[in-house]
């Protein structure tokens, strides 16, 4: 780690001069690996490599026994691609339907959430009220709270009305445990939409409901897009909820259902639940392409949350 | 929720005289729109809060709900004497510790540092690679570890050459799901640090190299109090995040063999939901709460501190 900071503080002045260039701004200065540090640069690439090396071959395999044929857990390759794998799971129980309850779920989460943020940012953003500052430290908090632990208290109360098993209670579930976080990052958003362009609006006569609609949230819709999809991205991904709330296969999302695919009893087919991994796992990384596009660069999305 | 109300009364009876419907009409309006948020809130997450509260102190059960009893401290007692809820304990201390204080922090420290003004492809790549594994759902990535450190796979496929190879989740199963976590977290703690290290002013680490500093000096000096406050929040963030994992641990070893990597979430959710002991489960879900209490509480004292 030595040869790191010293790599860094002898191309300190390369950077200021880069970032100056590049408007100041958060982004990481480039093309600096000064060529007089030889040996330390040298180290310092051979770690990054073993780190990226860590970091991609436990996803090999996912990859290759996706398209290899009889693929089980063996790490070496077959060398025999196909696509059977995909063309054997590409059917309406086992990959459409639950991939349609996951869209379901956690688009209903994302909108509900982004609407019910949008309005609960409004006020906390725009009047300094008593209460403010601590309402937003126990939004933190409850960020901050172990959904699994609030997993057993929630299924009680479920079961003593009947909700478990409700698709529309599930996603006001998932709803209620992505706001905290959301309410953070959009009043964060809002904040940074000037007041003085509201104030015209009020000079008209327009009320809040008409100022936030026509004025503030066309100005933060990036913030509004970010809030959205990273609620999806979370609630596409999150397994614990859906798996204690929803019973039925049928009204399962794909993160439930690629779970007892696995847990089968009998053979399992890995090639298989490879390629049902893949098919699971690329709406999400598409999301965070554009993410990262909305955001200028992965950065950001800390400095969101930072606020 | 409660502040909210709590501070509205208080504040009303100081503004006596005409004022006061006209006062309380706006600031009712003024409050409106947090009302959905409020509710929803207050519904599913204050009111379980409350309610578990409640259940711990019970002996309800799945079974037969007409017999639930006020039972006091009986489930706490119980918790405290059964040595498999005392190992989930520290078997949860241990998994946060390994991977999230140790593991994701350092690494991600690790990563930040060391791609901090490497060139663009360099970043961009490693970058996606270690994103990528933060953004692939859990299950998804338990499956991947399940793969990779299985007999066969491509762990000890590279370690077979070393003579290393062994069924890493039967030998060392709580090593296993502490990789596979650090593996998982390592992005968020490496995006913090590194938005938290670009807003370190350069002239400060040059002014320290001209006195002669030693780049550990730099690290251990300069930089580390000046992004105090980021590693003070990033661990306060990831420990409890580590605290509540459940879908990792349970895709890979389904906190086996036996009960060697049954940390506190699967233990209660075993008690919970498949013994149907839901007042014993919800004891458990308290102190899982009060453990993540703890451990912000001792990071804020850690802010308080260096700041005094």
């Amino acid at each position: 780690m030595s040869e790191l900071a010293s790599e860094q503080s002898s191309t300190a002045f390369a950077r200021t001069r880069t970032q100056r260039r590049r408007g100041g701004g958060r982004g990481v200065a480039s093309g600096i690996t000064s060529p007089k540090k030889g040996p330390a640069a040298l180290a310092s690439y051979a770690v990054i490599l073993v780190l990226f090396l860590a970091f991609l071959l436990p996803f090999a395999w996912l990859i290759l026994s996706s398209i290899e044929t009889g693929s089980g857990l063996n790490a070496t390759p077959t060398w025999h691609f196909t696509l059977a794998n995909f063309k054997a799971i590409l059917n309406v129980a086992t990959v459409y339907q639950p991939m349609l309850n996951s869209l379901i779920l956690s688009g209903g989460t994302a909108l509900l959430t982004v609407v019910c943020s949008a309005l609960a940012a409004y006020p906390l953003s725009r009047f300094h009220m008593r209460f403010g500052r601590s309402f937003l430290y126990t939004i933190l908090f409850a960020t901050g709270l172990p959904i699994t632990a609030v997993m057993v208290p929630v299924y009680s109360l479920y079961a003593r009305f009947n909700l478990v098993d409700s698709e529309p209670a599930t996603v006001l579930f998932m709803t209620a445990s992505s706001l905290p976080f959301a309410i953070w990052m959009t009043k964060n958003f809002m904040d940074g939409v000037p007041v003085s362009l509201e104030e015209a609006a009020w000079t008209d006569g327009a009320n809040w409901l008409q100022s936030l609609w026509r004025v503030v949230l066309p100005l933060m819709a990036p913030g509004i897009v970010v809030v959205f999809i990273f609620t999806f991205v979370m609630q596409w991904g999150n397994f614990f909820v859906p798996f204690i709330l929803l019973l039925t296969p049928d009204k399962q999302p794909a993160s439930v259902t690629i779970y007892t695919f696995f847990s089968q009893y009998g053979e399992v087919a890995y090639g298989q639940l490879a390629a049902f991994s893949i098919i699971y796992t690329a709406p999400v990384i598409a999301l965070y392409g554009v993410l990262s596009k909305f955001l200028g660069g992965a950065f950001n999305l800390t400095g969101a949350v930072k606020g | 929720m409660t502040v909210a109300t709590q501070q509205q009364t208080a504040r009303i009876p100081m503004k006596g005289g005409a004022r006061r419907p006209r006062r309380v009409r706006r600031t009712f309006s003024r409050l409106l729109p947090l009302g959905p948020a409020l509710l929803l809130l207050a519904i599913f997450f204050a009111g379980p809060l409350i309610w578990s509260a409640y259940t711990a102190f019970t002996n309800m059960a799945l079974s037969g709900s007409a017999t639930t009893q006020f039972t006091g401290l009986a489930n706490f007692r119980r918790m405290f004497a059964d040595p498999a809820f005392v190992k989930s304990l520290e078997l949860t201390v241990v998994f946060v510790i390994g991977s999230a204080v140790i593991g994701q922090n350092l690494l991600g420290m690790l990563l930040a540092l060391i791609l901090r003004g490497r060139n663009r492809l360099v970043r961009t790549i490693v970058n996606g690679v270690v994103i990528g594994a933060w953004v692939v759902p859990e299950v998804v990535a338990g499956f991947a570890w399940y793969a990779f450190l299985y007999k066969t796979g491509t762990l000890n496929a590279i370690l077979g050459h070393l003579g290393l190879s062994q069924d890493w989740l039967y030998t060392m199963p709580m090593l296993a799901v502490i990789l596979a976590n650090t593996w998982r977290g390592t992005a968020f703690s490496m995006l913090v640090y590194s938005a938290a290290l670009s807003d370190v002013p350069p002239e400060l680490l040059e002014a320290a190299a001209v006195d002669g500093a030693s780049s550990w000096q730099r690290l251990r000096y300069v930089t580390i109090p000046l992004i105090r406050r980021s590693i003070v929040s990033n661990l306060m963030l990831i420990t409890l995040q580590t605290l509540a994992s459940f879908g990792l641990i349970y895709v890979m070893t389904g906190g086996g063999p036996g009960t060697a990597s049954s940390t506190t979430p699967l233990y209660m959710y075993q008690e919970a939901f498949q013994f149907y002991q839901l007042g014993y489960g919800t004891a458990m879900a308290l102190v899982l709460l009060v453990l993540g209490a703890l451990f912000s509480l001792i990071y804020l004292r850690l802010i308080k501190l260096e700041d005094s």
